[in-house]
C-alpha cells in the first residue's frame, strides 16, 4: 500500500500479479472470481428488471379485468330503451336511465359554471400577480383541498345549502362538484399558463397593451388549449363522484323539471342499483357502469392523445 | 369643437389613463378568487366543527376512544371506524408501495421509450376509473372470487395466525384494503415517477461511466437521490387511502366492529357517512356522524400536508 493515497502500488514488473492485471486490461483472461462477480451483477439487473416488469403487469391488472367485465357485463344489458326510458318500479323488467345520463350532464354543466371562473382566476393570479410566498401558501392550500376527501365536501354542502334550504336539489350537487374542481383547475392553470414565454408578455406591453389585455387575450389565449384540457380533466373526474352526491343532489328516479328538486346522477343511480338485491337492477347497473365508463375513459384518450406532445413540459398536478 | 390637443393637462396631473384601472380591476378580481381556497378551507373546517358541536359537547374525547355505535340507544364512538380506516389503508399500502415503486423504477428507468409511453397512459386511465365502477367490480367480480380462492386457501397455509382466522364473508377488512391497494396504485406510480425523472441525468451519467449495471445507475445515483420524494409520494397514496369512500363501503361489510381476522367485516369512517348520514334520525345521531367527518379531515389534512411538504422540497427547485 502507497502511505500517502491508500491505494494498492502497482505490483512489481514481471511478478504473476503484473501479469494478470495486464492480461486483464486487455480484457482477454479475467480472473474468474471477478468474471463471476460480473455475471452476477448483470443477473441481478435482469432480474430486477423482471420483477419491476411483473409489478407493471400487476398494476395494469385490475384495468384489464374491469374493462373486460365492464365491457361484457355492460353491452349485454345496454339498448336503446336504456338511454330513452325512465328507471321502472321495482319487479317491472326494462326501463331506462335516460334521466340520469342528463342529470349527470346537468350537474357537470352548473359544476364547471361555477368552479372554473374561479379556478382559471385564481390560476392567472398564481401564476402571474402575487409574492412568493403569498402564492406559496394558496398553492399549499389548493393542493391540501385536492386532498380532502369528497364526501367532506357533501358534509360541507349539505350543511351549508341543503340544511338551510330544507331540501336536496340540483344546485347542492352542482355547487359540491364545483367545490372540488375549483383547487384542481387552479393548478392545472397555473402550470399552463407558465408555459407561455415571457416574451410574448413583454412584447404585448412593448406595443402598450395594458397588462390585463395582454393577460386575457395574449397570455390566456395561448395557454387555452392547456387550461382546457385541465379543466375538462376535472370534470372527467367528478363526473365520476358518487360520495358527494349522496345527500346533496339525492338522485330522483324521474326527470328533475328544476334545480331546486333533487336530480338523478348516473354514478348515484350505478351506486343504487348495485347494492339492490334485484338481479334486473344489477344489470342496470352494469349498463350505467357502461356508459360512465366510456364518457370518463373517452374524455381521457382524446384529452390525452390532443395534448401529447405538451405532455412532457407541462406536468398536470395531481 | 377645439383642438383638444393644445389643451392637454400636463403629465404629471392627469387622471390615471382607464387601461390601469382595468388592471387593478383584474388583479383584484384573480386576487379574490385566489384567495377563494382560503375560503374553502375555512368553510370546510367550520361546518364540520359546527355541525358536530352536539356529538363534542355530548362525548368529549371519550367519542374517540369508545367502541359503541348504537344509534337507537344513541350511544357513539368512533373507534372502530378509526381502526377500519387506518387497518384498511394500512393494507392497501402494504400491497401498493411495492408494486408502484416497481412500477415507477421500471417505467422510468428500464422500459424503453415507447413502452413507457403506451404503460404509462394505460395507468392514467386506471386513475380515471371512477370509484363506484371499481365497487361493482369489486361486488360482484372480485369479492366472490376472493371467498372461493384465495381467502380459504389463507386460512388453510396461515389459519394458526388469529389474522387469517375465523369465518369467510368475502366482505371484509381485506378485500377493502385490496380495493383501496388498486385505487392509490395509479397516483403513487404517477408521483413517483415524475420524482424519478426529475433526478438530473448527469448523476445517471456518472454512474454508467463508471461502468455501472442499469439496475445498480437506478440504485446508486437515481433511488438515493430520490428517496425523500418517493416517501411523500407513498404519504400521497395514504392521504387518498383514508379518504377512500364508495368503493370501499361496497365490499368491506360495513359492521362497527373491531376484530383480530383480516376475513372479518369492517367499517371505515368514510363509508359510515356514506352509508349513515342520509338516514341519520336524530340530531345527536347526525351530529356523530359530523364528528366522523371532523376526525376524518383532520387524519386527511395532516397527512396531505407532510406529504406536500416533502413533495414541495424535491419538486420546487425544479421551477426556479
Amino acid at each position: 500500500m502507497s502511505l500517502k493515497t491508500g491505494l494498492p502500488l502497482p505490483a512489481p514488473p514481471g511478478s504473476p500479479e503484473a501479469k494478470a492485471e495486464t492480461l486483464g486490461r486487455a480484457g482477454v483472461g479475467i480472473d474468474s472470481k471477478q468474471e463471476s462477480y460480473h455475471r452476477w451483477r448483470n443477473v441481478k439487473n435482469g432480474l430486477v428488471q423482471a420483477v419491476t416488469c411483473l409489478c407493471t403487469l400487476a398494476v395494469l391488472l385490475p384495468l384489464a379485468l374491469v374493462f373486460n367485465h365492464v365491457l361484457k357485463s355492460g353491452l349485454s344489458a345496454v339498448n336503446l330503451t336504456f338511454f330513452t326510458g325512465l328507471p321502472k318500479p321495482v319487479g317491472e323488467p326494462g326501463g331506462g336511465m335516460a334521466n340520469a345520463i342528463v342529470g349527470t350532464f346537468e350537474l357537470l354543466g352548473l359544476a364547471a359554471l361555477l368552479g372554473v371562473p374561479v379556478g382559471v382566476c385564481g390560476g392567472i393570479f398564481l401564476a402571474e400577480y402575487g409574492s412568493t410566498k403569498l402564492n406559496w401558501w394558496i398553492r399549499f392550500a389548493a393542493d391540501v383541498l385536492n386532498g380532502v376527501p369528497s364526501i367532506i365536501w357533501g358534509m360541507v354542502v349539505y350543511a351549508l345549502v341543503v340544511v338551510p334550504r330544507k331540501g336536496f336539489s340540483a344546485w347542492a350537487g352542482g355547487i359540491v362538484l364545483g367545490m372540488i374542481i375549483v383547487p384542481l383547475i387552479m393548478r392545472t392553470s397555473e402550470e399552463m399558463l407558465r408555459l407561455v414565454p415571457q416574451g410574448y408578455r413583454e412584447a404585448a406591453l412593448a406595443l402598450g397593451i395594458s397588462q390585463w389585455r395582454t393577460l386575457v387575450q395574449i397570455v390566456l389565449r395561448t395557454a387555452l388549449r392547456g387550461i382546457t384540457t385541465g379543466i375538462l380533466l376535472a370534470l372527467a373526474r367528478v363526473a365520476g363522484e358518487t360520495a358527494p352526491l349522496l345527500f346533496t343532489a339525492f338522485g330522483n328516479r324521474f326527470w328533475n323539471h328544476s334545480l331546486n328538486d333533487p336530480i338523478a346522477a348516473l354514478p348515484l343511480q350505478i351506486f343504487s342499483y348495485a347494492i339492490s338485491p334485484y338481479e334486473d337492477w344489477h344489470r342496470q347497473a352494469w349498463a350505467g357502469a357502461l356508459v360512465l365508463l366510456v364518457l370518463v375513459a373517452l374524455v381521457n384518450v382524446s384529452v390525452r392523445l390532443l395534448t401529447r406532445e405538451r405532455s412532457n413540459r407541462g406536468r398536470l398536478p395531481l | 369643437m377645439k383642438l383638444a390637443s393644445a389643451e392637454a393637462p400636463p403629465l404629471s396631473g392627469r387622471k390615471l389613463p382607464e387601461s390601469h384601472v382595468g388592471d387593478q380591476a383584474f388583479k383584484g378580481l384573480t386576487f379574490g378568487m385566489a384567495l377563494a381556497v382560503f375560503g374553502l378551507v375555512i368553510l370546510v373546517g367550520y361546518e364540520l366543527a359546527n355541525g358536530s358541536r352536539l356529538a363534542l359537547h355530548q362525548f368529549g374525547w371519550h367519542f374517540l376512544t369508545s367502541t359503541d355505535w348504537d344509534p337507537v340507544q344513541e350511544q357513539f364512538g368512533a373507534l372502530p371506524f378509526i381502526f377500519g380506516t387506518l387497518a384498511s389503508s394500512v393494507i392497501a399500502l402494504f400491497i401498493a408501495v411495492p408494486l408502484s415503486l416497481g412500477t415507477a423504477i421500471f417505467l422510468s428507468e428500464l422500459a424503453p421509450l415507447w413502452v413507457q409511453q403506451v404503460l404509462t397512459f394505460f395507468i392514467e386511465l386506471l386513475a380515471a376509473v371512477p370509484s363506484v365502477i371499481l365497487g361493482l367490480w369489486g361486488i360482484f367480480v372480485m369479492v366472490p372470487w376472493l371467498r372461493e380462492h384465495p381467502f380459504p386457501w389463507l386460512r388453510q397455509v396461515f389459519g394458526f395466525l388469529p389474522l387469517f382466522s375465523g369465518p369467510i364473508y368475502g366482505v371484509s377488512l381485506l378485500a377493502g384494503g385490496i380495493i383501496i391497494a388498486i385505487m392509490i396504485v395509479p397516483i403513487i406510480t404517477s408521483v413517483s415517477r415524475e420524482i424519478l425523472r426529475s433526478v438530473p441525468g448527469l448523476e445517471r451519467e456518472a454512474a454508467f461511466a463508471l461502468g455501472a449495471t442499469r439496475w445498480e445507475v437506478t440504485r446508486v445515483a437515481v433511488l438515493s437521490h430520490a428517496k425523500r420524494g418517493l416517501f411523500g409520494a407513498v404519504i400521497l397514496g395514504l392521504g387518498r387511502a383514508l379518504g377512500e369512500t364508495m368503493a370501499v363501503t361496497m365490499v368491506i361489510g360495513n359492521r362497527p366492529e373491531i376484530a383480530k381476522s383480516l376475513f372479518a367485516p369492517s367499517y371505515t369512517l368514510a363509508s359510515a357517512v356514506a352509508n349513515e348520514f342520509a338516514e341519520a334520525t336524530t340530531n345527536l345521531y347526525l351530529s356523530a356522524l359530523f364528528e366522523l367527518g371532523l376526525v376524518l379531515l383532520g387524519v386527511t389534512v395532516l397527512v396531505n400536508a407532510l406529504a406536500r411538504l416533502l413533495l414541495k422540497t424535491v419538486a420546487e427547485p425544479a421551477f426556479q
